[in-house]
């Protein structure tokens, strides 16, 4: 039920990549997050699973010090990210590949750019290695061939791989994906199952997912977290939570409209709230 | 009663807060200058977009008030037959007046804007979080070279456009109406002072201006909502603000320059 599931207890300090402790996080006054506590273990893929609007996207951007947390601390590499400078930030950045729910390519620059971009700004390299290094990694999302075309010629999916294949630019530790399955046709969703496990596994990267397509990513998490209301609802290996005795999580794994997870945002009791208007 | 001055105090330091944060970003923005030592070629191609890409409207509106000073002036010096000042008519209220306000906005409309709705739409597609997440600062990277050369594109376009304007007054005056061509100059030449006149208005003002409208369009880019609608609004104040400010700054400099104190 916790990471000893999959590692020994002894070796879990240095063995994870991110800890998150007592992290509490407000947006206009509303709790997004209340004391919650992550690890997330190095070289695994971990996904982080909740309903829309839970704040999955925000704990990517706590994590990787784009928002800073009200309460708790973030950990990465044993680094606080919110304590340090932008310099310094910017330095862990570069270990860090980030992909975006829409991709963000610069709708400017070609896909080759877009690729070499990354490089360009951080490294002397000369211009055939940069080419080099741009059409390999364009070959590992299956997209050399597309190296001419602008970000609006691609499709969904392509535009998607792109950006994984930019986030791999710099050759990071860790990778965090931002709803990577979010409206792809089954095939491209195959094809990026199989490319994340793909280079996680051969390029030894931590991954972090953040998704609500269940299927997908039970599919290739080593680990998983369901937060839903600003907690950790439940955490485990993919087969801990598929025979989980919570409701909750039943009900979310199993894609069930009835439980007790409510669909309605919250509100004040709907006859009252009816009769609001009379009484006014 | 209470609501509305409540209402009025928070409209106030709805403002203030923004021109803190207004100030902290021009702020930035200059600390970020120094990048393009590093890469002169941002800079280029920023001076390609905002300044020759302005270019046409600039000729174009420039050649045309340049016609009009010369119909009007005419028409008003005419009755006095001092048409010999002609040349020194339109070449002062182009200098001082003129030249700067005009370029500063047409800039606005033509540059100012596109450069609002580009980091506006930067910013709404992530492609500015993404850069950030790449470890590259969009101060540096996307801002510093359109805020430079926008403010090294200003002051020229506001040469040319007085230049031109200078020209028009001069087809319409001397080759329409007949005015004497030689007076037209001689009586320019006379009057016109390098410093007190082309230096204060052509360089100064435009200089002042330039830097008013590229940092409002960047800043209402960079804090745009990020919508289509935040978007469009942000543009919108570019234009108006933009002018305002121009307008009002213009008066200020006026006063200060050419007044009789
Ligand atoms: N920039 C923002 N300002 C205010 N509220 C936001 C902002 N971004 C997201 N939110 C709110 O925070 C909550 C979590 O958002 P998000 O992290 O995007 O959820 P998820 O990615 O899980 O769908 C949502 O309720 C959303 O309305
Ligand atoms: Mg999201």
């Amino acid at each position: 039920m916790s990471l000893s599931a999959i590692f020994p207890p002894e070796l879990t300090p240095d063995i994870t990549a991110v800890t998150v402790r007592g992290l509490s996080f407000y947006r206009d006054g509303r709790p997004i997050f209340d004391r919650v506590d992550l690890d997330i273990p190095r070289g695994k893929v971990t996904a982080i699973m909740g309903p829309s609007g839970t704040g999955k996207t925000t704990l990517l951007q706590l994590i990787s010090g784009q928002l800073r947390p009200d309460a708790g601390r973030i950990e990465v590499d044993g680094v606080c990210v919110h304590e340090l400078q932008r310099r310094d930030l910017y330095q862990l950045r570069q270990r860090m590949g980030m992909l975006f729910q829409s991709g963000a390519l610069f709708t400017d620059l070609s896909v080759f750019e877009n690729v070499a971009f990354p490089l360009r700004e951080h490294t002397r390299l000369p211009e055939t290695l940069i080419r080099t290094l741009v059409l390999m990694k364009l070959e590992a999302v299956g997209l050399r061939g597309a190296r001419d075309l602008m970000p609006a010629q691609l499709s969904g999916g392509m535009a998607r791989r792109v950006a994984l294949a930019r986030a791999i630019a710099l050759d990071p530790l860790m990778i965090l994906y931002d709803e990577p399955f979010a409206g792809q046709d089954p095939i491209s969703m195959a094809v990026l199952v199989k490319l994340i496990r793909t280079l996680n596994d051969a390029l030894g990267l931590t991954s972090i997912i953040v998704s609500h397509d269940v299927k997908e990513t039970v599919a290739i998490a080593d680990y998983l977290y369901l937060i839903s209301a600003g907690r950790v609802v439940e955490h485990g290996t993919p087969r801990d939570l598929d025979c989980s005795a919570s409701p909750w999580v039943d009900q979310f794994m199993h894609a069930r409209p009835d439980g007790p997870m409510s669909f309605h945002y919250p509100a004040p009791p709907y006859f009252s709230d009816l009769l609001a208007e009379a009484s006014a | 009663m209470m609501a509305w001055l409540a209402g009025m105090g928070g409209f106030v330091l709805d403002r203030l807060v923004r021109l803190g944060r207004a100030n902290l970003f021009l702020l930035r923005l200059l600390g970020a200058l120094r990048f393009l030592f590093q890469r002169p070629g941002l800079l280029i191609k920023q001076l390609y977009v905002v300044g020759v890409l302005s270019l046409p409207i600039i000729l174009v509106s420039g050649l045309f008030v340049g016609m009009v000073l010369g119909l009007q002036g005419y028409a008003n010096l005419v009755d006095f037959g001092a048409t010999s000042s002609l040349g020194t008519v339109v070449a002062l209220s182009l200098i001082r007046e003129l030249g700067p306000v005009l370029t500063a906005l047409l800039y606005a409309g033509r540059a100012g804007s596109a450069l609002t709705a580009e980091i506006g739409l930067m910013k709404a597609t992530e492609q500015l979080a993404s850069m950030q997440m790449m470890a590259v600062d969009p101060f540096q990277r996307v801002l510093a070279p359109r805020f430079l050369a926008g403010c090294i594109a200003v002051p020229i376009l506001t040469g040319i456009f007085t230049a031109v304007g200078i020209l028009g007054g001069y087809v319409v005056s001397v080759i329409q109406l007949g005015v004497d061509g030689g007076a037209f100059w001689a009586q320019m030449q006379a009057k016109v002072q390098l410093f007190a006149d082309v230096g204060n208005g052509v360089l100064i003002k435009s200089a002042v201006f330039g830097l008013l409208a590229n940092w409002v369009a960047l800043f209402e880019g960079y804090e745009a909502l990020p919508t289509s609608e935040g978007v469009s609004r942000a543009t919108t104040r570019t234009v108006v603000t933009t002018s305002l400010a121009v307008l009002g700054w213009d008066f200020l400099l006026t006063a200060l320059m050419f007044g009789d104190w």
